[in-house]
């Protein structure tokens, strides 16, 4: 029989295959037989869930190649052992007698939920053998194995949409961006495949998936690394959008975001990771949420209120700080919930204190300042003393110049000079030029 | 066929009269009497295939190179004058990141800052080989890149400062390093983002070759991107257009083995990225990055093809970096033994040997050119650090291309300035 033009296209390859150069002595690095035998699905490495720690170490001897990290140290001790008690009185907890830094709160409430559920599983860039590139995952590869901790290649579109097709099947996959930044190389199944899905399948199926990492402004990388998604995100129905300040917020949102029947975007801010905050007992107890959809207020005050979410929380609490000093007393609301927006705590607030001021990190064209302030207007116009107050990021791309980079997000001294604008404490005018 | 471009220098003879004694170095699925499915691709006949299995022993870029100093016009691979100019910008790659890890340390340039020691040969055998009208486009890891592209090292060392005297005026930084006169066009810090941008600029200058009929344009871009990359839709779906248009660009794998900290082993269903070009009807090709030598030879075949519109070819160029991923980076997970291997193969040691065995240059010349690199890298870091910190006016210029049409009215002030933006956030 003659050989189908196919057959030959092959077998030419085949052939000529063997004429590239091919210096011997990469041989033995680049092309174990092994790694056939292993493969890339980590299924394949182990039968039973637990096995993953010997596999690794199966691994390790067959390639040569040591993974120190795995296994060893610190990150054999559960989570919760890891606080630390509270270096000096609390902040704003009188009662508080612990504190937790965000890493710590966010890696325990992964733990949890993955040993509360066996359906609740990781993937992501570097979350396992490196232990997350901000080291939230640590210690979760060796207690779950790598069924249920996988290291993806970097292809965000692909391992985004793996993770929402499982989620169609009842599993729930946390989902890890290294940054939010390269979801943007995910949002098609981020928007068309997760949040749409409930609604076109008419409720028919649901997607429980998280998908979170580091959002917002970083230091000193850029335009392409250094950018905010609440607003992209809040703006798309079928997402619920988390973003938290605090160790309490970390903790409570995402053991209610894997919770969560819908698709949710969890956005966490790099530069808060090692911040430590009070927690109370409550909050480190396995079985505590925060509310999806309700914001927190962290100050309570009667001249103005400032909304705020992620690391402006703490900017906000540190210019009411000052602001008191100047006999001001700003409410600080920590919003927590991008989508759905608390309305009803914003709208009660101003109507208390009559001025509003916004902060956000993000661009200010169609921002969340936009979006609360349309809510103010619509809901509590007649309450309203002043002009609401909107402070947001430079409107254009984040600059490296460290001077400038300053220059373009939001400062306390701003969130302070427009909390005493809509006081009526004019300031001069920020000189010109 | 017209594999063999490298010959010119090698052999001053008529190409037509050497080419068909050379063994092919590319696999070529265009060049083939026999037709494939009736389409215009072809595949080589098999009669002159070579039909051994894939353990026997391939050959390697070194034989190819040994055979070609058997041939009685030249035994060499380069002349004195381009094995000093390779050595120069090598030096200059090396010296010039290593000064940039001192002065982050220092707390002089910030954010994320990644290095390219170890890999020099792929950036030296690629860009030294272009025009300043061809293209490159790179990545995150493109401070040298620029340095070989010709981007005078004390604009990329002021950008890394983030001075006003950058290559970018302090706007771009580390990551993102861009040079119109230089035709660098990036400087992309996502991953996969730089190829598809390669592609277009490849298919400009098709497009106005055919369409603008500038029939002189022979401009080739260069995409340099890592292993890791590879896994990513973007380098397929460029492979496919690349190779359907017949566009004049090299797809240039620096496989340094690690994206970070994922081994490409465990990353990649079929670890040879060669492979993945004649699965597109592109040649692909495999060639040792510690080799400024054979990266040469190789590009200037892929480079040659790119030029003459035989259309794209992939190069998979085997490399090590010698630094963490960047110099934040605890670099845990590469195995010693591994760096060792590769340490012990240092692209500038391997050239100084070849250029000192085959006196090419002598000890002394060879010092003299480290002393002038070191010099000028000293150079660079006085002018960066010297040089003035950008103006706060310089925070909203360059959003636009046309800012006058946009918001600047005649007497120079924005016309749709946002008040709430100058006063409460920028400043300004
Ligand atoms: C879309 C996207 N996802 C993730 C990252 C984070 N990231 C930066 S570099 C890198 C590894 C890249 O490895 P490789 O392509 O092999 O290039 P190398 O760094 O080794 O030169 C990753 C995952 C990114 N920059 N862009
Ligand atoms: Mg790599």
């Amino acid at each position: 029989m003659l050989p189908t033009p196919l057959d030959l296209y092959t077998q030419t390859l085949r052939g000529l295959a063997s004429q590239w150069w091919w210096p011997a002595v990469f041989k033995p690095l680049h092309f174990p037989q092994i790694s056939r035998l292993i493969g890339s699905n980590p299924f394949q490495r182990s039968n039973s869930i637990n096995a993953g720690q010997s596999n690794l170490s199966l691994e390790k001897k067959m390639w040569g190649i040591v993974r120190q990290k795995v296994g060893a140290g610190a990150s054999s001790i559960p989570a919760l052992q890891r606080i630390r008690p509270a270096a000096s009185s609390s902040r704003y907890y009188s009662s508080a007698a612990k504190e937790m830094t965000v890493r710590d709160a966010l890696n325990s409430a992964l733990d949890e939920e993955m040993s509360a559920d066996p359906k609740v599983f990781l993937m992501g860039e570097e979350v396992g053998e490196y232990q997350g590139a901000y080291k939230i995952t640590k210690g979760l590869l060796e207690k779950y194995g790598p069924e249920r901790v996988l290291d993806t290649p970097i292809t965000e579109a692909g391992f985004a949409g793996i993770g929402v097709g499982a989620a169609y099947h009842g599993l729930k996959p946390v989902v890890e961006f290294m940054t939010f930044n390269f979801s943007m190389q995910a949002i098609d199944h981020i928007i068309n495949s997760a949040a749409k899905t409930n609604y076109m399948s008419a409720g028919q199926i649901s997607v429980p998936i998280v998908f979170r990492g580091p959002n917002g402004a970083a230091a000193g990388v850029g335009a392409q690394h250094s950018q905010c998604y609440a607003a992209w995100y809040g703006s798309c129905p079928g997402l619920k959008v988390l973003a938290p300040y605090s160790s309490e917020d970390a903790r409570g949102l995402l053991k209610a975001a894997i919770r969560d029947p819908d698709p949710v975007v969890f956005l966490e801010n790099e530069l808060l990771y090692g911040e430590s905050f009070p927690v109370s007992a409550e909050v480190l107890d396995s079985s505590f949420t925060a509310p999806i959809g309700k914001a927190k207020i962290e100050r309570e005050g009667k001249d103005v209120t400032i909304t705020a979410f992620s690391k402006m929380v703490g900017y906000a609490l540190k210019a009411a700080e000052l602001l008191s000093k100047e006999g001001i007393s700003a409410e600080v609301i920590n919003l927590r919930s991008i989508r759905p927006l608390d309305r009803a705590t914003i709208n009660t607030s101003v109507r208390k204190t009559n001025r509003l001021v916004t902060v956000e990190e993000g661009f200010p064209q169609h921002g969340v300042g936009a979006e609360i302030c349309t809510s103010v207007v619509e809901e509590s116009f007649g309450y309203l003393d002043a002009p609401v107050e909107r402070i947001a990021g430079a409107d254009i791309p984040m600059p490296y110049a460290a001077n400038l980079e300053r220059m373009a997000v939001p400062q306390v001294e701003d969130i302070v000079r427009a909390a005493k604008r809509a006081c009526y404490r004019a300031v001069p005018l920020a000189a010109t030029g | 066929m017209s594999f063999s471009a490298s010959l010119k220098i090698l052999q001053p003879l008529p190409l037509n009269s050497t080419r068909s004694n050379e063994k092919p170095l590319f696999f070529d699925p265009f060049r083939s009497p026999s037709k494939f499915l009736g389409s215009r691709f072809r595949i080589p006949s098999l009669s002159k295939s070579n039909t051994r299995s894939r353990s026997s022993p391939a050959v390697a870029v070194s034989e190819v190179v040994k055979e070609k100093k058997l041939k009685p016009s030249s035994n060499l691979l380069i002349t004195k004058e381009e094995g000093l100019v390779l050595y120069e910008d090598m030096i200059l790659g090396r010296e010039f990141e290593d000064m940039c890890a001192q002065m982050y340390y220092r707390g002089k340039m910030f954010g994320f800052v990644h290095l390219y020691n170890g890999q020099e040969a792929v950036s030296t055998g690629f860009i030294k080989l272009l025009t300043k009208r061809d293209t490159v486009v790179s990545t995150y890891r493109d401070h040298v890149h620029a340095l070989s592209k010709g981007v005078p090292s004390r604009e990329v060392m002021s950008e890394l400062f983030g001075k006003t005297t950058g290559c970018c005026r302090g706007q771009g930084g580390s990551m993102h390093m861009f040079s119109k006169e230089n035709n660098l066009i990036g400087g992309f810090a996502f991953i996969g983002e730089g190829i598809p941008v390669a592609t277009g600029a490849a298919f400009t200058s098709k497009y106005k070759r055919e369409v603008l009929k500038e029939a002189d344009c022979e401009d080739v871009t260069l995409a340099f991107f890592g292993d890791g990359t590879c896994n990513n839709g973007q380098f397929y779906e460029c492979l496919n257009m690349a190779a359907l248009w017949k566009l004049p660009i090299v797809f240039v794998v620096e496989n340094n083995l690690w994206a970070i900290g994922m081994s490409h082993l465990r990353a990649t269903s079929d670890p040879e990225i060669w492979k993945k070009g004649p699965a597109f009807g592109m040649p692909g090709v495999h060639v040792d990055g510690m080799d400024v030598l054979k990266v040469r030879e190789v590009a200037k075949e892929a480079i040659g093809r790119a030029r003459r519109g035989e259309g794209p070819t992939l190069v998979e160029c085997e490399t090590y970096r010698f630094r963490g991923h960047s110099l934040a980076d605890p670099d845990e997970l590469r195995d010693p033994d591994e760096k060792a291997h590769y340490a012990a193969r240092d692209p500038i040691v391997a050239l100084k040997k070849y250029l000192l065995e085959n006196n090419l240059a002598s000890e002394q010349e060879l010092k003299g050119i480290k002393d002038k690199i070191i010099e000028e890298v000293e150079e660079a870091v006085r002018f960066a650090d010297e040089s003035p910190l950008p103006a706060r006016s310089q925070l909203l210029e360059n959003v636009f291309a046309d800012p006058k049409g946009f918001g600047i009215g005649p007497d120079g002030k924005y016309r749709c300035e946002d008040p709430k933006f100058t006063e409460g956030t920028a400043h300004v």
